[in-house]
């Protein structure tokens, strides 16, 4: 592959500007990208986005606390149960609330499977984009396997709603474990064979080996977090370094890359899906027994049996669904490590029922910043490229 | 099954006559019009647009064209990214502000005949996202064809809603489930709504539907 | 996160170098906020990013929060992180209501920069500095400052039967 410099300089270029997207088969949703050309070189690249902004934050300020947890998991639409953590988490230490043990297995375990899927989705996604299109085919089939899991757990395949303020909303049922525990043991078999599909395919080789490096120091500063952060060599990890959870009580190694390129974030996200699959595999072992959510009657719903027998639980019940609980004054800013970076969330409470102000920092908005600089004086196929491992889901960007 | 090879045989002999021959012919030709033998080619093999928008793009049009809910079985498996070569748009996710004029202009762009489905609650009525962003349901600003309710529906009801959709475009759309059942007539009205108290054209007919069940 | 004595400590050497920056502080629920003049907030920034000690260098997330009907109404909220320590402090600075500006951090945490872009869409604060201060998420075209509490959320009533004859 022939490098920039070796130009010829006697042919004259001009700068060309062209539009790619919003509606376009390889931005990964409605990204809209504004691109100066010199030939296929790429001088400066301005993404523009916005185009499904949907107004969660605002919605969220008229609905009761209950009532937010659907909306907010619809921003990153990939990684559902960790904007509900995230949301959740908020609230829970602005209330004082403790969650019990095995709500927190439970919700890593469910984090965990919700990293894997969009580790998969990504894969399945880029690989159509570099053109090894059977990918699609085997990760979504993986894919699958794991939506059957969150329905059977929950209900549904997409948006589940399953994390509520103290816990869970529902143990896990029968046979649950069964199907989870042949997942687990299946799941690094399959991680093999993407590797083997892509590993020594020379094409993809040359195609993300040395492109779109962008230094460390350089993402540090635009605020890069999440796999890419780790490719280019930084061990940064919310899951080790703020203990939330049940990371603390499970034992997994964090992948590292050395050169930063595309190559190495591909890397990077495969072998997080096999430690994924361990620390699933721990935190399934260690589950506790116990209540899957919080005992206090004033943030969360008693359980069904109990309002055909006891007055207080009915009214309880009552006041939680009409109203909604309230609130005491103040803000709390929470954050975890979703698959694309550092998860935050922002609520300020304000004394009432509905939440004054809920803002999430989404780490695809800010990934999508070092796009520019991966991206610059490369190819426009490196591009694009460049664009499926920065792996952006704009659900999360235009919330 | 001896009898029909015994005949076959004949035929290429061409030895079948009168009678027979023609047999052998009704037996394998059918005759139809032009019409039903356009719509038929064109509900099955409709090229989708790849437009995804939202969180219902992880389930179409990704998720319908890999291997466990399989568009190609329908003859759909040819998505096309480019609106001049398309017929169909899968509106699949909420529609915002910005991205409206998009659309409609995807749409222009694409040849008739073309339909539109509006998949999922977003996009067929804004869903539960009645704000300022959040066009409210994409049949304000473009004809869609078939709504698919669900948030997100799941692959397979985003199958039948094709199922009905090429019904539709065979020519005899699926009218709804009173005319299948044979249910005309039976519609209540909510006290007090604006279609309470029936015309007295309406009443009759009413009844007289009514009478036709009962008979 | 620092506990309430670094907080107030810290308080304290930034009241040294620059006085007059720091309005109040607060710790509240295991979280550490300063206020700080807005006049002075990259001075306040720049000293907690590059002072051995405190070095707050990744900058985790820039918004604004609408604090209706309490006054100041707009506040602009830094939250910094210390990646070597494991800690977080939350930096506020508070708007007027009239003209809410500020200068831009995009040259000390280049972060900042679709964050700020987002503020500006949302809640119409002006960041000083920035180098593109235009519409993010909104059309270009939009008018209105959606996440101000006083702006309606929009949307259509939902139709009922006995609605219905209110819509047409």
């Amino acid at each position: 592959m022939a490098s920039p410099e070796t130009q010829t300089p006697e042919t004259t270029s001009e700068v060309m500007t062209i539009n790619i997207g919003p509606h376009h088969p390889a931005t990964h949703g409605v990204l809209r990208l504004v691109v100066d050309l010199e030939g296929e070189l790429v001088r400066d690249l301005k993404p523009v986005v916005g185009y499904v902004h949907t107004g969660i934050e605002k919605s969220c300020e008229s609905q009761s606390y209950w009532k937010v947890i659907p909306f907010v998991e619809r921003m990153d639409y990939v990684s559902y149960f960790f904007q509900m953590e995230a949301f959740c988490g908020a609230v829970e230490r602005l209330v004082d609330l403790e969650i019990p043990p095995r709500a927190r297995y439970l919700r890593t375990i469910f984090l965990e499977l919700n990293r894997i899927h969009s580790h998969l989705v990504w894969l399945g996604t880029t690989g159509l984009d570099l053109g090894a299109i059977s990918m699609l085919w085997y990760c979504f089939r993986e894919r699958d396997k794991i939506l059957d899991l969150f329905e059977m757990a929950t209900g549904q395949r997409m948006h589940t709603r399953y994390f509520q303020v103290g816990g869970v909303i529902e143990d896990i049922p029968l046979g649950f474990e069964a199907k989870l525990r042949e997942f687990i043991a299946d799941m690094p078999v399959r991680i093999g064979q993407y590797e083997d599909l892509l590993d020594r395919n020379e094409i993809f080789l040359s195609r993300t080996k040395g492109v779109g490096i962008v230094s460390r120091e350089r993402l540090l500063e635009l605020g890069v977090t999440g796999p890419l952060l780790r490719a280019a060599g930084e061990p940064w990890d919310l899951r080790k370094a703020f203990d939330y959870l049940a990371y603390p009580e499970v034992d997994f190694k964090v992948p590292v890359g050395t050169v930063g390129d595309n190559y190495d974030r591909y890397r990077v996200r495969l072998a997080e899906m096999v430690e994924s699959v361990r620390i699933i595999e721990q935190a399934l072992d260690g589950l506790p027994e116990g209540p899957y959510i919080a005992d206090d009657r004033k943030y969360v719903l008693p359980p069904r049996s109990e309002l055909s027998t006891s007055m207080e639980s009915l009214i309880h019940h009552f006041k939680l669904v009409t109203e909604g609980y309230r609130v005491e004054a103040g803000e709390v800013y929470y954050s975890i490590e979703g698959p694309r970076g550092e998860l935050g969330c922002f609520v300020l409470a304000d004394g009432s029922s509905k939440p004054a102000r809920v803002h999430y920092r989404d780490p695809s908005f800010v990934n999508l910043q070092a796009f520019r600089d991966m991206s610059v004086d490369g190819y426009v196929a490196d591009m694009i490229a460049s664009l499926g491992m920065l792996d952006p889901i704009l659900g999360g960007v235009d919330r | 099954m001896r009898s029909r090879q015994l005949r076959s045989r004949d035929m290429l002999r061409g030895d079948l006559e009168g009678e027979d021959l023609e047999r052998f012919v009704e037996e394998r030709v059918v005759m139809t019009n032009f019409d039903k033998m356009l719509g038929w080619a064109r509900a099955n093999s409709m090229f989708p647009l790849t437009f995804g928008l939202a969180c219902c793009a992880i389930e179409a049009p990704i998720s319908i064209v890999t291997a466990r809910y399989d568009l190609a079985r329908f003859g759909a498996e040819a998505l096309r990214a480019s609106p001049r070569q398309a017929d169909m748009i899968i509106l699949s996710g909420r529609v915002s502000i910005k991205m409206a004029p998009v659309v409609r202009r995807l749409y222009d762009q694409m040849l008739e005949p073309k339909w539109a489905m509006a998949m999922g609650a977003c996009s067929s009525s804004a869903g539960m996202f009645s704000n300022y962003a959040v066009v409210q349901g994409a049949d304000k600003f473009m004809p869609v064809d078939i709504y698919v309710p669900g948030c997100p529906p799941r692959p397979e009801a985003v199958l039948y809603g094709f199922n009905k959709l090429q019904r539709k475009v065979m020519g005899s759309p699926d009218q709804g489930w009173r005319r299948r059942y044979n249910a005309e007539g039976t519609e209540e009205w909510a006290r007090g709504g604006p279609r309470s108290e029936p015309s007295p054209e309406a009443a009759e007919a009413y009844e007289a539907a009514r009478a036709s069940i009962r008979a | 996160m620092p506990d309430a004595p670094g907080l107030e400590l810290i308080r304290g050497e930034i009241e040294m170098d620059h006085p007059g920056a720091v309005l109040d502080s607060s710790f509240d629920r295991g979280q550490a906020a300063l206020v700080v003049a807005p006049e002075h907030i990259l001075a306040a920034l720049t000293w907690l990013r590059d002072s051995p000690g405190h070095e707050y260098r990744f900058l985790s997330s820039l918004h604004a929060v609408d604090y209706l009907p309490a006054e100041p109404r707009f506040v602009v909220h830094y939250e910094l992180l210390n990646r070597d320590r494991v800690e977080r402090l939350r930096v506020k600075a508070p708007l007027d209501e009239q003209e809410p500006e500020i200068d831009s951090c995009v040259d000390l945490f280049p972060t900042a920069n679709f964050q700020e872009r987002e503020a500006y869409d949302f809640f119409g604060i002006v960041f000083r500095g920035h180098p593109e201060l235009t519409r993010i998420l909104l059309p270009d075209d939009y008018v209105g400052w959606p996440l101000r509490r006083d702006f309606p959320i929009g949307g259509e009533p939902v139709k009922f039967t006995y609605n219905e004859r209110n819509y047409g």
